[in-house]
């Protein structure tokens, strides 16, 4: 079993990467996880995307599109792509603590 | 693990729905990963970025031998060429699109555009067709030879849809 050291604790990993347990999550998890993507530090605009993400998680099982995010989370495509480069979606999850999305699009 | 893909180029030469679809699809999947992506047009394939046009490609139904109608049954192949079913199956497939959120063609190319892909167009097709740069939507962004396909896919993966 893969694990990561992050705020003291030892943290189960899926075989993505991504946190195993939901529950381990929170918002200092998220700024260790967004460090270990490059990313220095998340602003307002980030935590959008991070709690809409965990919002369509816990309604629908799985973390949005996209599409989706570009239409109902209020940061655009251009946006997201500038504020997680190298694939909003898949990096915006991790961050979220949430499994890698399983949708195309 | 073997080497990550890091770019690919993808050619898009038919014109009907289900033939621009897989390239956009694949363009948008990759800029997903963090894979570079360009996308080039060619022939008919050219319909999908035409402003024009972009927005009323159609399912071919004739001449498809896997084609099946609501339920599964197997289509025969003669019956795909009768009047209204290529606008049938069309909104048939729109519409089950939709739910699996794939977007329109239109939205879909703002969208992959938006993801940082390059959009260009095919010379030869262009000038055999007669269409200027202005035909084109405004995410094209140039029209090109064959040739300077090849000098901008340098180092990626060449996809031929």
């Amino acid at each position: 079993m893969e694990t990561v050291e992050l705020v003291g604790k030892k943290l189960e990993l899926d075989a993505d990467g991504h946190l195993k347990n939901l529950n381990d999550w929170n918002e200092e998890v998220a700024k260790e996880f967004a460090k270990l993507e490059g990313l220095q530090e998340l602003n307002d605009r980030h935590w959008i995307v991070i709690n809409y993400m965990r919002k369509v998680y816990e309604e629908k099982g799985d973390a949005p599109s996209i599409r989706k995010l570009t239409k109902e989370s209020g940061v655009d495509t251009k946006e997201l792509y500038a504020l997680f480069p190298k694939g909003p979606a898949k990096k915006a999850a991790k961050i979220a603590g949430l499994p890698k999305p399983k949708g195309c699009i | 693990m073997s080497e990550q893909i890091e770019k690919v180029s993808i050619v898009v030469s038919r014109g009907s729905l289900e033939g621009v679809y897989p390239g956009l699809i694949m363009a948008n999947g990759a800029r997903m990963e963090g894979i570079e992506a360009t996308l080039f047009f060619t022939f008919f394939g050219l319909d999908a970025i035409i402003e024009k046009r972009m927005d009323s490609l159609s399912v071919a139904t004739v001449g498809n031998a896997a084609m099946r109608m609501p339920g599964g049954l197997k289509m025969p192949t003669w019956l795909g060429a009768i009047p209204g079913m290529s606008r049938f199956a069309t909104t048939m497939m729109k519409k089950e699109m939709e739910k699996i959120d794939i977007p329109p063609i239109r939205e879909f190319i703002e969208m992959i555009k938006d993801a940082g892909t390059e959009f260009y167009a095919c010379k030869a097709t262009v000038d055999m067709f007669h269409l200027t740069k202005n035909d084109f939507c405004s995410q094209v962004d140039d029209i090109i030879s064959v040739g300077q396909f090849y000098e901008k896919s340098a180092g990626a993966q060449i996809i031929f849809t």
